[in-house]
């Protein structure tokens, strides 16, 4: 069994590796097959709850991993509608998340993505990234938990994987509805059923693995269990092979697609993403497979992601290729603290 | 026999929770609602070379660790 689910493991990472190469291939933005931070604020900005115009599309993919990871689920028998564990709290690491992603510029499953693709600023990325997880951990050890769920209604559970999937076939639909992107990286998109069906398989098989970048190295460090890294790795390897063949890999500091070059606003984005998801328990990715799987928590968190997007753009504190914004810098200093107060008045003692 | 009640957890905790109980003696039990945990804790006790055998209940599982 231990063997059969690492060779899942490793499949998974490899694939998505690959999808993400040939998503970019069709049309995807650069880099970026799958960004989950950064599909999000384009599908908030698709809904005009941010007026960034070169970032606004409802994508497919975020309704293909929600959908994938709700059907494998439901056929696997695990689908459970939980929730209750500290939602509020969930909410705002998830505002938190998408400040610190957007300062970087990617979630975690981009920073790999980016870096598999030659670009260097990622290094500042998985660096905050890293020590960002750790000082998660550090607060995990001392007992740091959000508290049990509970057993909800089981549409409860669904309601996320509905109102994602909702969205998406009316952005079909009612395409007036809707904004979209003429221009820079919401105008660049793979053809919706291929980005769809993509999603779909990835978040089968996310459900199905439990891929997670954030418990990749959580595991590692805590438990020296590299189940979950494995897969994170294989992303890398994988897209790393497939950039080199598609001739998409290009090595460097400067003039990477959608990054910004500063070292230090790289690595802290990434430090306040890391951190605020270790207390979360998963990066933005889980949270959509976990959403899928009927964990309302994670839909909360979602919400969350989707809220400060709107704000990160709405008051200019999103980072572009120039590079990061004073109030961006003031946000993620402010998201730092407010995610450590989290993580001191959050301790249990019977942990 | 110790026991630990991980139920409505999320992971790492169950798993930091049995690893706990497990410094401070064996056999134990733990009890957990979700596969990931179960999964989880039982590739700690691979990893430990201990024993561990669960049951599925009715809306849990409860695995049995022993040297």
């Amino acid at each position: 069994m231990d063997r059969n689910q690492k060779m899942w493991m490793l499949a998974t990472g490899g694939l998505t590796g690959l999808f993400a190469v040939l998503l970019v291939r069709f049309g995807n933005p650069a880099n970026m097959g799958f960004c989950i931070a950064c599909f999000l604020r384009d599908m908030t900005g698709s809904m005009k709850l941010h007026q960034a115009a070169v970032v606004q599309y409802m994508r497919p993919e975020i309704a293909g991993l929600i959908l994938g990871a709700f059907i494998m689920s439901v056929a696997s028998k695990e689908y459970q509608s939980k929730g209750g564990s500290s939602p509020v709290t969930r909410f705002v690491l998830g505002i938190l998340v998408m400040i610190g992603a957007l300062m970087f510029l990617g979630c975690p499953l981009r920073m790999v993505l980016r870096l598999a693709g030659g670009d260097l600023n990622a290094i500042a990325g998985l660096l905050g990234f890293v020590v960002g997880i750790g000082i998660g951990i550090f607060f995990l050890q001392k007992g740091f938990s959000l508290r049990r769920t509970y057993v909800q209604n089981p549409m409860e559970g669904s309601m996320m994987t509905i109102l994602i999937s909702g969205f998406f076939i009316a952005s079909l639909a009612v395409p007036l509805w809707f904004a979209r992107s003429t221009s820079g990286p919401g105008a660049s998109a793979a053809p919706w059923l291929l980005a769809l069906v993509v999603g779909g398989i990835l978040g089968a098989l996310a459900y199905k693995t439990r891929l997670c970048t954030v418990g990749g190295i959580r595991d590692a460090v805590m438990f020296r269990d590299f189940h979950l890294l494995s897969g994170f790795l294989a992303i890398f390897v994988f897209a790393l092979v497939a950039n080199l063949v598609n001739g998409t890999f290009k090595i460097g500091w400067t003039g990477q697609p959608i990054a910004h070059t500063d070292f230090l606003w790289n690595a802290m984005g990434m430090v306040l993403v890391g951190f605020a998801s270790a207390l979360l328990g998963g990066c933005p990715l889980r949270q959509i497979i976990l959403a899928g799987g009927g964990n309302s928590d994670s839909a909360i968190t979602i919400f969350g992601l989707l809220v400060g997007a709107a704000i990160s753009h709405n008051w200019g504190l999103a980072s572009s290729a120039a590079g990061p914004t004073p109030a961006g810098k003031i946000a993620v200093i402010a998201g730092l603290v407010i995610t450590m107060l989290i993580a001191l008045m959050n301790r249990s003692k019977g942990a | 026999m110790k026991t630990v009640d991980a139920r409505g957890l999320s992971c790492p905790e169950p798993v930091l929770m049995t690893r706990k109980a497990v410094s401070q003696g064996l056999p134990m039990e733990v009890y957990v609602d979700h596969e990931v945990a179960l999964e989880n804790i039982l590739r700690f006790c691979y990893k430990e070379n201990l024993k561990a055998e669960f049951q599925k209940k009715e809306e849990y599982y409860l695995i049995h660790i022993e040297k």
